[in-house]
Parts: structure tokens; C-alpha cells; sequence
């Protein structure tokens, strides 16, 4: 079991842009932690650093407290899943699995016995002869999973391993990595830009953009504390809805995309620093909607997507589009003025220039606690 | 493709006419093979069909030898080509190192020179080796090819790098990675290869003759002119006899792997 850690992490191919900047990290043994950002933020490249097949331009890699900067991929002790699966074209299922132990010169006792637990906990059983090209797409992303988990490394790496997979495959898929991780006690660095990918599997998530890291924290962390207004939009869905807004201190209001007039509490007030210029974000939940007696606002829907269970309803605000997602059926024409409630409880509130959270929503919508 | 019927039978006419006319010297050839002298000298149409031509043929003269010389050679070309070319393929594709796409082009350029401008230094290389009338001078100068490296390199090209990668992370070594899974992966354009190899070998021409001196590693085409220049002109049939067995491996190995040769040999080219 090991863990990795990461000090001044930087990367650069050209020796001008960085594509990382000094990354900071250290992932505990045993941890799930999913890497997510968007595309291009440099997520791959930091992962194959961690490989070792990519070089390290600046700062210091250890894993399990030992400097790896220089250690070539094969003595790191740790299995890769690629994006695109990277199996052999020309072998067949088992030879694929089996690739890996004999460069590692596994006893062949005991490759037959890891081959068949791996298999039969991927359900490849009935598929050991065929080749990779005869498989479907769920069923090579099991072989290339099955190839990582026979090699029993402590550490494993994942590159967008769903990304290939229908909807239904992929929830499935999800539950079965993060199983196994679990039963291996595996070190695991998942990378994603599926947002509900890194809610769903991670320990904890870090998130990248443009090379830097935004936020580490565990899912409900980053849900509920967005750290700045890139992690407040990449994280959830719907994203978070985000206004410009304006504080009218003598009054007590709170003016949202020169529209929504929203009564500003004093912890609200002091809170916000006197010059600042604001953005305020509010989660679509939080958004919830009222009778038009205790209505605090009215605002016109321009899509309405009615999915059975649940609602989705896009109104506009000055520029921006806001969504709110509402439990159930709802017969609403567009155009219409929906009544909404908004408190300021509710708004997390960001400073426009650097986009930093200056306070985050006072309540999450908690589920019923069963007693 | 649809078109009109009118067109087609154009174009299937104007194909056929051509063909036969492309076709025509091996067809006479080959049926002069199995004329008798008389016959072929009064140039009328075949009175009887006969294999005396043949018989003569590998009697007169050690063709026997001159075929197994041949495919000695042509064999030995077509491996050497084919180890040499992938590994330096390989070594374009797999290995990072300072200056290799430049050092590539510069490989590449040599296809420029044509054969006939390097054959002098060749010859005074094999001679001062001593390999004149040896199956190493007849076939080492054409180990090194520029166009099968350029060939190879397209097609290893199109394996992903992540299955080097993966192979790193399993902890494999170079030479195993192109043993196992380079060459399998690539065996369309190393059988294209091989085949190109085997038939420009086979069919090569001005090397053999300042290369050997003797019937002992004399291969069949020079053979082929021995015999026209040591016969009278009455033994066209023998000729015939002789040119027939030295194109069969051609025909053989086009027929045969036709359609493969020209998938490989496109696939370098863009598309
Ligand atoms: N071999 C390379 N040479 C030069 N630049 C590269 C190389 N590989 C990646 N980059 C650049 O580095 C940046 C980060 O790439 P990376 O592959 O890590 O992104 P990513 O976060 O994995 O994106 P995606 O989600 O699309 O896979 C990109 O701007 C990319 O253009
Ligand atoms: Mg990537």
C-alpha cells in the first residue's frame, strides 16, 4: 500500500507554456482520488507523471516516501488503464490479461489463479479466446480494467476509462471500479471530466484548470463550499447559477443581474466587504418554487424540459440563463411568470475580479435522517 | 459504382485491348516455349506442342543452379530488408532522441539516388571485401533500403503509443515489444514488403552481372542472357523455355498476394 506525494509539481513541453503549475498534493494509501477538470487542464499529463512516462520539469514526486522523479514506469509498482484501453490488437482476452505478468515473471501457477479470480469477478469467463476487436465496448474497457487489476500493483491509474461507454454501462461500471478499489484497497488516481464520475467514486476531488489546482476536498466539500466560481459551475448538475450582482447596503438589497431584488440579511451585509464587486451563485435545488402568495420573485421560464420525475425549467435573467430543477411534473408554458422563492441564505457569494468565494450557501439541502 | 451500360462495355473494351497489349510478348513468350524450332522460324501458328524446349533448356545449361542461386539471393535480400528495415523503423517510431525526424528526412532523401549512381563504390567496396562471386556480395549492399523504412515507419506509426506505454508500465524492454507485439501487429506490410523485396531481387539485373564471374552464384537472369548469347538464334524456343520458368515466382507471388501488396503499399500514402 502506498501513497503519493507531490511537491511543486510542474510541467512543461515546450519549455515556455506550463502546462502544470507547482502542484501540491499528496494522495493517502488507499485513497480514491479523482482528477477533474476540463478538457486540456492537464489532467493526463499529470497522471502519466505519476506513471513515469512522462518526464517531471520541475519539483519533486515520491511514492511511498521514496523520490520517483527519476524511476522508470516498470519499478513504480503500478497499473494504468488508458483512455483508449491500449490492448494488444493481435492477442486474445487472456493473453492481454496475462501480458503483464510474464514481463513480471509470475509463476504460471499462479498466473492461472489471479487469471480466473480477475475474470470471473469482470464476467470475462466466457470471453478468454476471442480477440479485443471482437468485444464490444463495455467489454474491452473490462479487459483493459482486468489487465490492471491482475498485475495486484498497490497503485493503479485510470485515464477516462467510461468515456467510450453508453449511459447504463457507465453507472454500472462505476459501481464496479470503485467495489474493487475498495476490496484491493487499491491507491486510486481516477481522471475524469465527467463531473457526476467524480462525485459519485472520489474520496476526495481535485480540481484542475488551465494547469492549476482550483480545489482538493471531498464531493460534498466542493459541492457546498466551491472554493471559486470555476469549481461553483464545473461541479454539479445543473450547473450553479450565477448572476453579477449589486449591494445596496442602505436599503438591505441585494440587486441580482439588475432584476432579482433580493432582501439581504445583516450577516450577509457583513460579510461582504465594502468595495467589493460581487457574483452571486445559487444551486438549482435552492431555487424552489412558491405559490404566488408567498412568491418572492416571478420569472420567465424559456424551456421547459419535462424528464417525468423530475423537471428541469430554464428562465432568463438579464443575459444569463438560470435553471432550476424541481421534483415531479410541472405544467408550465413557456413565457410564462413562474413564482420562485429566493432567500439570500441560499446565494454563495464570489468575488467578481478573482472569483474567490467570499461566503458560501448557509444551508445544503439535507436528505430525511432516519432515526 | 453504377454507370451506364454503353460506357461500361466502352470502358471493359478499351481495358481488355490494352491488356492484351501489355500481355502480348509474355503470352508469345509462353507459347513459344511449346513451339517446335520450325515453327517459331517460319512464324506460323503452333502445328504441335512439345516440351522439348524445356528439357533442353535445363539440360544445356545449369538453370537448375541458376534458379536455386536466385532464390537463394532473393531470400536472403528479402530478410535482410525486412530485419533491418523495421528495426530502423522502430527506432524512427518507438525511441526519442535528439534529431531523429531530421536524421529520418535525411534517410529518406537517400531514395533520391538512384541505383545506378552508387553501383561503382559498391563494386569497389565487394571487391576489396572479396566478395566477388559470394552470396554476401551479391546480397549485402541491398540490406540497408530506404523505402522499406519508410514504409514500415507509416505503418508503425498507427500503433497507438499507448501500447508501448503500457508495455513500459508491465515492465517490457524494447527488442521484446517489437518481438511481440510490433511485428505481429504490422505482418500486412512486412508480407507487402517481403514480397516487393523478393521480386525486385529476383528481377535484378545489372548487380548480379558485375557481381559474379561464374555459374556458380550467377543467378537465372543473368543466366537468362548467357544463354541468348552462347545459342544460335535458331533456339528462340529454349529462350522462351528459360524466360517462362524465370517469371513464374512474379506471376506467383502477384497473383497470389496481389490484393494484399497493393493494401500495404497504400498504406503509407496519404489518404
Ligand atoms: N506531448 C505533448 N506535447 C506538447 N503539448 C502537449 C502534449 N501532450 C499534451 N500537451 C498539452 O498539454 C495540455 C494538457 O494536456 P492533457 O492531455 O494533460 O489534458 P487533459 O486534461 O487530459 O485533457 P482531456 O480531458 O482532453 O484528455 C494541453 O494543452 C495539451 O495541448
Ligand atoms: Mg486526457
Amino acid at each position: 500500500m502506498k501513497n503519493i506525494e507531490m511537491t511543486d509539481i510542474t510541467k512543461s513541453y515546450d519549455k515556455q507554456k506550463n502546462v502544470l503549475n507547482e502542484i501540491n498534493l499528496t494522495i493517502g494509501e488507499g485513497e480514491f482520488f479523482v482528477l477533474v477538470g476540463p478538457s486540456g487542464s492537464g489532467k493526463s499529463t499529470l497522471l502519466r507523471m505519476i506513471a513515469g512516462l512522462e518526464d517531471i520539469t520541475d519539483g519533486i514526486m515520491k511514492i511511498d516516501d521514496r523520490v520517483v522523479n527519476h524511476l522508470p514506469p516498470k519499478d513504480r509498482d503500478l497499473s494504468m488503464v488508458f483512455q483508449n484501453y491500449a490492448l494488444y490488437p493481435h492477442m486474445s482476452v487472456e493473453q492481454n490479461i496475462l501480458f503483464g505478468l510474464q514481463a513480471k515473471k509470475v509463476g504460471k501457477e499462479e498466473q492461472r489463479r489471479r487469471l480466473i479470480e480477475t475474470t470471473d469477478m469482470m464476467g470475462l469467463g466466457d470471453y478468454l479466446k476471442r480477440k479485443p476487436r471482437e468485444l464490444s465496448g463495455g467489454q474491452r474497457q473490462r479487459v483493459a480494467l482486468a489487465r490492471a487489476v491482475v498485475s495486484q500493483a498497490p497503485v493503479c491509474l485510470m485515464d477516462e476509462p467510461l468515456s467510450n461507454l453508453d449511459a447504463k454501462l457507465r453507472a454500472s461500471m462505476r459501481v464496479e471500479i470503485r467495489r474493487l478499489q475498495k476490496r484491493l484497497g487499491l491507491t486510486m488516481v481516477y481522471v475524469t471530466h465527467d463531473q457526476v464520475e467524480a462525485m459519485t467514486m472520489g474520496d476526495r476531488i481535485m480540481v484542475l484548470h488551465d494547469g492549476s489546482i482550483q480545489q482538493v476536498g471531498n464531493p460534498i466539500e466542493l459541492y457546498n463550499e466551491p472554493a471559486n466560481l470555476f469549481v461553483a459551475s464545473f461541479i454539479g448538475s445543473p450547473k450553479m447559477n450565477i448572476g453579477k450582482a449589486v449591494l445596496n447596503r442602505a436599503e438591505g438589497r441585494l440587486i441580482v443581474e439588475d432584476e432579482l431584488n433580493i432582501n439581504a440579511s445583516e450577516s450577509l451585509m457583513s460579510d461582504i466587504p465594502n468595495d467589493a464587486s460581487i457574483t452571486v451563485g445559487i444551486r438549482a435545488e435552492h431555487l424552489t418554487y412558491a405559490t404566488k402568495e408567498d412568491a418572492t420573485h416571478f420569472m420567465e421560464a424559456v424551456n421547459v424540459e419535462n424528464l417525468g420525475n423530475e423537471t428541469t425549467i430554464a428562465f432568463e435573467l438579464n443575459n444569463e440563463i438560470w435553471t432550476v430543477k424541481w421534483p415531479g411534473q410541472w405544467e408550465i408554458e413557456v413565457g410564462e411568470m413562474v413564482p420562485v422563492k429566493i432567500s439570500c441564505e441560499d446565494l454563495a457569494i464570489f468575488d467578481t475580479g478573482s472569483g474567490r468565494l467570499i461566503r458560501a450557501a448557509k444551508r445544503v439541502s439535507k436528505g430525511a435522517v432516519p432515526v | 459504382m453504377t454507370m451506364p451500360l454503353g460506357q461500361k462495355i466502352t470502358f471493359y473494351v478499351l481495358l481488355i485491348v490494352s491488356a492484351l497489349l501489355i500481355f502480348a510478348p509474355t503470352l508469345m513468350a509462353f507459347v513459344m516455349s511449346f513451339m517446335s524450332n520450325k515453327d517459331i522460324l517460319t512464324g506460323s501458328m503452333p502445328t504441335s506442342l512439345t516440351l522439348d524446349n524445356y528439357r533442353q533448356a535445363f539440360s544445356t545449361f545449369p538453370l537448375m543452379q541458376y534458379l536455386i542461386n536466385s532464390v537463394v539471393v532473393s531470400v536472403l535480400i528479402m530478410l535482410g530488408q525486412l530485419v533491418l528495415s523495421s528495426l530502423a523503423a522502430y527506432a524512427f517510431v518507438f525511441l526519442e532522441f535528439k534529431g531523429r525526424d531530421i536524421l529520418f528526412y535525411i534517410f529518406i532523401a537517400t531514395m533520391m539516388v538512384p541505383f545506378e549512381a552508387s553501383v561503382i563504390p559498391n563494386f569497389h567496396i565487394i571487391r576489396d571485401l572479396g566478395w566477388i562471386d559470394s552470396y554476401a556480395g551479391l546480397t549485402v549492399p541491398f540490406f540497408a533500403m530506404a523505402f522499406g523504412t519508410f514504409l514500415l515507419r507509416q505503418n508503425f506509426k498507427t500503433i497507438p503509443k499507448e501500447l508501448r506505454e503500457a508495455s513500459l508500465i508491465a515492465g517490457m524492454g524494447d527488442f521484446k515489444f517489437y518481438l511481440t507485439v510490433v511485428m505481429p501487429v504490422a505482418k500486412t506490410s512486412l508480407v507487402t514488403l517481403g514480397v516487393y523485396g523478393f521480386l525486385t531481387s529476383w528481377n535484378m539485373y545489372l548487380w548480379p552481372l558485375l557481381a559474379t564471374t561464374n555459374d556458380n552464384v550467377r543467378t537465372v537472369q543473368i543466366g537468362l542472357k548467357q544463354m541468348q548469347t552462347q545459342e544460335q538464334l535458331n533456339q528462340w524456343g529454349v529462350i522462351m523455355a528459360g524466360a517462362v520458368i524465370v517469371i513464374i515466382p512474379t506471376l506467383l507471388l502477384l497473383f497470389l498476394g496481389q490484393k494484399k501488396l497493393q493494401k500495404g503499399l497504400t498504406e503509407g500514402a496519404l489518404k
